[in-house]
């Protein structure tokens, strides 16, 4: 009976396999059904792993990005001026930075809506009024908020990648998303492809073999003062990083506060676990 | 267990005024000091002590964040990313919330399948393990609803989807649908309705575990051999003996969820989420939480119509009949033998089983096309069979090792056969 058995396990294995590896199917390049073409290239981050911090010049340097690019349609509605603190900014430089911007407020004592000078818990402003505005004015699709973008984009990472995940602490997957995204135009379809118009192919895109947003970045677009190379990949890598700051403000106090939690853990179980042997030891179990 | 004679004996004077009035002390000493409990119960046996711990914090986590959450379908999203943003360590009470619900079905499957190993649902515990599965039936319904609460994409078509469940339902289905739904589609209603029974479940959660370790304490634990406790030498006092293995296994546990709190929090969620509800626009793939794929699997397996039952229905049918399946394990089972340690076939077939359901989860988060349906099919057959088949034919046929006299003496005989008794005391032992 157990050679049936064991005949019978392998025999499932077997249809499992060829399973498997019919689902793969015939890939046909002009054509594809699955999504993205190309797996997002995975960057190294100085956020990544467990005692990761923000690159501040970095984040000031993607801010900048953000600011000279990417806010003309995208808004970040959930991020507070005050909260680039998590920059390396002073007070006094928020407040100036806030004073940029125009915030439209009211109404007043006389009922009246108002136009002031933006202050450090204000929100930065939309580019849009409304997202009814922001779809029109970008061919029918209006241009997803970026304050979450980072933690609401990622790549399915599949079996068994995403086991070896738990153990290398992969939480990377939007940043590498947004970066591949970012340098991933400028390549030519394969032959026989089929790009809807007004549209722009992107073998990294996510759902689809391309989107409405036009290449966005090119070389020499933003100015930096620190010296940093000024090229699409660089502006790609801070900019990324600066969303998973947006979206993920606290992270270095999580790994902080994580790391003390670890080490209590241990050498309060170490603790428990000589005093559980102790407390057995007379027992034979 | 039920030996009727406590042992307490109050010490101080307030002691005593409480035991002459209201003999709380005597009830805690009794069921947490005195209890005596198997001396050969393995780690397996800590989840109990483990899902507690989990539900008072889910309890206490889930009341500070609905402190400053609103049910309100133009605010919630926002509410949830105020909790991460500007509420003190807000986003530390969040992750330990949308992670402990994650940590709470990992502790309550091994729980259930350290159950079906040892079989633990023989009698006299039918009830003790039917209670359990209304625990783990109200656990999911409670997960459910915290699911859809932050009202992200998945949120709010995960619940579209599984109310849509309902209206497979032949007659009642589309009343009951909008009985949930407080409306025609998901929305504003149904987000407040599943809000207030988010808050209420646990408190329902909480009183059946009452009636759960009541229960236990009446007919005791299981143990590893499956032997029912003779004389005393085979039990241990709870405390110290069960409180502090207990202890070292929450411990572990913790360790273990703190790392996905800390360094993982969104590996158990969904990107999509982080994307506010958009009732016009439809995510690619619709996944619900990790807990509920091996029966999300079982519901799209069934693409088929059979006889009068369409294949919604039949899936509908089916996922319930799955979990449906756990209620009647008692009486399926049919082996004189409680545990699988004693049982060759029935151990080989519980771990296919353990594969199987894995095997599932993972089909459960793939698209439901191609090879896919065939194998979550064929999945689907060997759960059932499981249940229906080798679980009554194998306690029929199968011949059992031969089983120790009582619990003393499995111990003890394990303990002779180690060999080499230097080494193993050197060696740190890891499953008691």
């Amino acid at each position: 009976m157990k050679k049936i058995l064991t005949s019978l396990a392998l025999l499932g294995l077997v249809v499992a396999g060829t399973a498997a590896i019919a689902a793969e199917e015939e890939h046909n390049a002009a054509a594809p059904t699955h999504f993205p073409i190309n797996e997002p290239k995975e960057m190294s981050w100085s956020f990544a792993g467990p005692f990761g911090t923000y690159d501040k010049a970095q984040l000031q340097r993607g801010l900048k990005v953000y600011k000279e690019v990417c806010s003309a349609c995208h808004s970040m509605n959930l991020v507070a001026f005050r909260t680039l603190e998590g920059l390396g900014y002073s007070e006094a430089q928020i407040k100036t930075l806030a004073a940029e911007y125009t915030i439209h407020d009211g109404p007043n004592d006389a009922g009246d809506m108002f136009d002031r000078p933006g202050k450090p818990s204000d929100h930065f402003p939309a580019p849009f009024p409304n997202t009814e505005a922001a779809a029109a004015a970008n061919g029918g699709a209006a241009p997803p908020d970026m304050s979450l973008l980072a933690k609401a984009r990622g790549v399915e990472r599949g079996f068994p990648r995403f086991i070896f995940d738990i153990f290398t602490q992969y939480a990377q997957g939007g940043p590498d998303y947004i970066h591949s995204l970012l340098t991933g135009y400028d390549q030519t379809p394969p032959a026989g492809m089929v790009i809807p118009e007004g549209t722009h192919y992107n073998p990294y895109f996510l759902s689809g073999v391309s989107l409405k947003m036009p290449k966005p970045l090119s070389d020499g677009q933003v100015t930096y003062d620190d010296g940093s190379p000024q090229t699409v990949d660089q502006y790609a890598r801070d900019v990324s990083a600066f969303l998973m700051f947006a979206a993920e403000p606290h992270l270095e106090d999580r790994k902080k506060t994580g790391f003390r939690v670890m080490i209590f853990l241990l050498v309060f179980g170490a603790l428990v676990y000589m005093t559980k042997r102790r407390v057995w030891a007379d027992v034979a179990h | 267990m039920s030996e009727g004679h406590s042992t307490y004996t109050p010490k101080t004077g307030i002691e005593r005024w409480f035991d002459a009035r209201m003999p709380l002390p005597r009830l805690v000493h009794d069921s947490f000091v005195a209890y005596p409990v198997p001396r050969n119960l393995n780690y397996m046996w800590t989840f109990g002590g483990i899902l507690s711990l989990m539900l008072a914090a889910q309890i206490l986590t889930g009341i500070v964040l609905a402190m400053h959450y609103t049910s309100d379908t133009n605010l919630a999203f926002d509410s949830v990313e105020k909790i991460m943003r500007d509420v003190n360590s807000g986003w530390l009470l969040r992750y330990l919330h949308s992670n402990g619900a994650s940590f709470f079905f990992v502790a309550v499957y091994i729980h259930i399948f350290r159950g079906l190993f040892y079989g633990s649902y023989k009698a006299p515990r039918e009830l003790l393990w039917i209670l359990g599965c209304i625990i783990y039936l109200l656990m999911m319904a409670t997960g459910f609803m915290g699911y859809v609460l932050p009202w992200g994409q998945m949120s709010f078509w995960g619940a579209t989807v599984i109310t849509g469940f309902f209206s497979a339902i032949p007659l009642v289905g589309n009343w009951i649908q909008e009985l949930l739904l407080g409306g025609f589609a998901v929305d504003n209603p149904t987000l407040n309705r599943f809000f207030a029974l988010h808050y209420l479940l646990p408190f329902m959660i909480a009183g059946v575990v009452v009636l759960h370790i009541w229960a236990l304490h009446v007919v005791g634990q299981s143990n590893p051999t499956g032997i029912e406790v003779k004389s005393k030498t085979d039990t241990v006092a709870f405390t110290p003996y069960a409180t502090i293995k207990d202890a070292f296994g929450m411990i572990v546990f913790l360790f273990v969820f703190a790392y996905f709190v800390f360094y993982l929090p969104n590996f158990l969620g969904h990107p999509d989420n982080y994307t506010v509800a958009n009732p016009l626009k439809t995510p690619a793939h619709i996944v619900p939480e990790w807990y509920f794929l091996p029966f999300y699997a079982i519901l799209r397996a069934i693409t088929f119509n059979i006889g009068p039952i369409n294949s919604k229905l039949g899936g509908v049918l089916c996922m319930f009949g799955a979990i449906a399946m756990l209620f009647l394990v008692p009486w399926l089972d049919t082996s004189k033998v409680r545990s699988a340690v004693y049982r060759p076939w029935y151990k080989l077939f519980f771990w296919l089983f353990v594969a199987d359901a894995i095997l599932l989860g993972w089909l459960g988060s793939q698209p439901a096309e191609g090879s896919y349906v065939f194998m979550a099919q064929m999945a689907t057959l060997f759960y059932f069979a499981f249940f229906l088949v080798v679980m009554p034919v194998l306690g029929l046929i199968e011949t059992p090792r031969r089983l120790p006299n009582s619990i003393t003496e499995a111990v003890l005989e394990k303990k002779k056969g180690s060999g080499h008794p230097a080494r193993a005391t050197a060696a740190p032992e890891i499953t008691g």
